[in-house]
């Protein structure tokens, strides 16, 4: 089945993982940016990384007939240095036009602090005045519950947003509910032990239904599994769901989404002719 | 949306995954005791207990309260603890 992974780093993986993906039908996928393991130490760090996103990740991706689309911040790990932050927020809009860019992301809270806060605060407040569409990280574990709501509080605090153009990622059991209540769209993140595996990502569509829900496999650099997605899809199949249902998920609902930022410029593959 | 499905199917589908993951919690708690020292005053292991006790509770959103038993509170009056000016 064509699947898009909406919630990737292959900045951290292999070509060969492009390879497979494209053999178990993803079709594209967007890579927010996020933490490299290490806190940059400087705004040319942060340059050269959007570089990367926007120009040789593409390239890649695209030297196995996937399309790749990024999201550009400073991640909430680093932004305890707020000085920096500022650096990095004011040096975005040299990237947001670039093909590809699909908007500002994945900002959030990491342990819910008050310089965490601010600088959340500060990407809304450009994303605001870019108009671009926003994906947010939500914390870890302990953290989530209480990060979650603190990050629906500024959300829904800023009538400047339109919640139909923000993805809040990460959801679980706990969070899920008061995230599409609210309006905005859900991410559920298939990680082998932390946030969610594919048969809680179902229990949770079966719960709460496919509108405004997407899955994705946030492969990075730590332990995560690429082809996470198709595992849903399998686990989805298993429980006798429609195929119709899974596409809707795992590949029409990304477009919906993604089809609101002025950077998606989507190929269907049906629309190619040889 | 699995209305349909009957709970004898799921049981028979989930039985044996269910046998094998309340195994591997027990055997980590075993190993646990094995060990040497106490964690008995350790918060976690409270939490682990309360878990399986919500476990135990009949009803749905059992998925949902071990979430929160794992989670740290949320204080409504977290943006004038911050002093972060609410935007409303």
């Amino acid at each position: 089945m064509d699947y898009i992974d909406p919630h990737i780093h292959m900045v951290s993986r292999v070509t060969d993982d492009y390879e497979t993906l494209a053999k178990m039908g993803c079709r594209a996928v967007s890579e927010p940016a996020f933490w490299a393991g290490f806190d940059r130490g400087s705004v040319d760090g942060f340059r050269d990384y959007f570089r990367q996103l926007t120009e040789f990740e593409p390239k890649r991706a695209g030297w196995y007939g996937i399309q790749h689309y990024t999201w550009l911040c400073i991640n909430a790990k680093e932004a305890e240095n707020v000085s920096l932050s500022r650096e990095v927020i004011a040096m975005i809009p040299e990237f947001l036009n670039n093909p590809g860019v699909l908007g500002i992301g994945e900002i959030g809270l990491n342990k819910n602090t008050r310089n965490e806060s601010i600088v959340f605060l500060e990407h809304l407040d450009l994303a605001a005045k870019t108009n671009e569409q926003i994906l947010i990280h939500t914390p870890h574990l302990e953290d989530k519950y209480p990060g979650t709501r603190m990050i629906l509080d500024m959300l829904c605090d800023d009538r400047r947003l339109d919640r139909s153009r923000v993805l809040v990622d990460h959801v679980e059991e706990h969070t899920i509910r008061p995230v599409l209540e609210a309006g905005f769209w859900a991410g559920m993140t298939l990680y082998p032990v932390s946030k969610c595996t594919p048969q809680r990502a179902v229990d949770m569509v079966e719960m709460y239904g496919p509108e405004r829900v997407l899955v994705n496999s946030a492969g990075d650099w730590g332990p995560s599994k690429p082809t996470a997605v198709p595992d849903f899809i399998l686990a989805m199949r298993l429980r006798g769901h429609p195929e119709s249902l899974i596409r809707q998920v795992v590949y029409e609902n990304p477009l919906q989404f993604f089809g609101q930022s002025r950077g998606f410029r989507f190929t269907s593959p049906d629309a190619v002719t040889h | 949306m699995s209305a349909s499905v009957a709970a004898s199917e799921v049981l028979n589908r989930e039985f044996l995954e269910i046998r094998a993951r309340v195994l591997e919690v027990a055997a980590a708690l075993d190993r646990i005791d094995r060990a040497s020292g106490s964690v008995k005053t350790d918060q976690r292991c409270g939490r682990i207990d309360r878990a399986l006790a919500a476990l135990a509770q009949s009803g749905p959103g059992r998925a949902e309260r071990v979430q929160m038993i794992f989670s740290l509170p949320y204080q409504e009056d977290w943006q004038s603890e911050f002093a972060i000016e609410q935007r409303r």
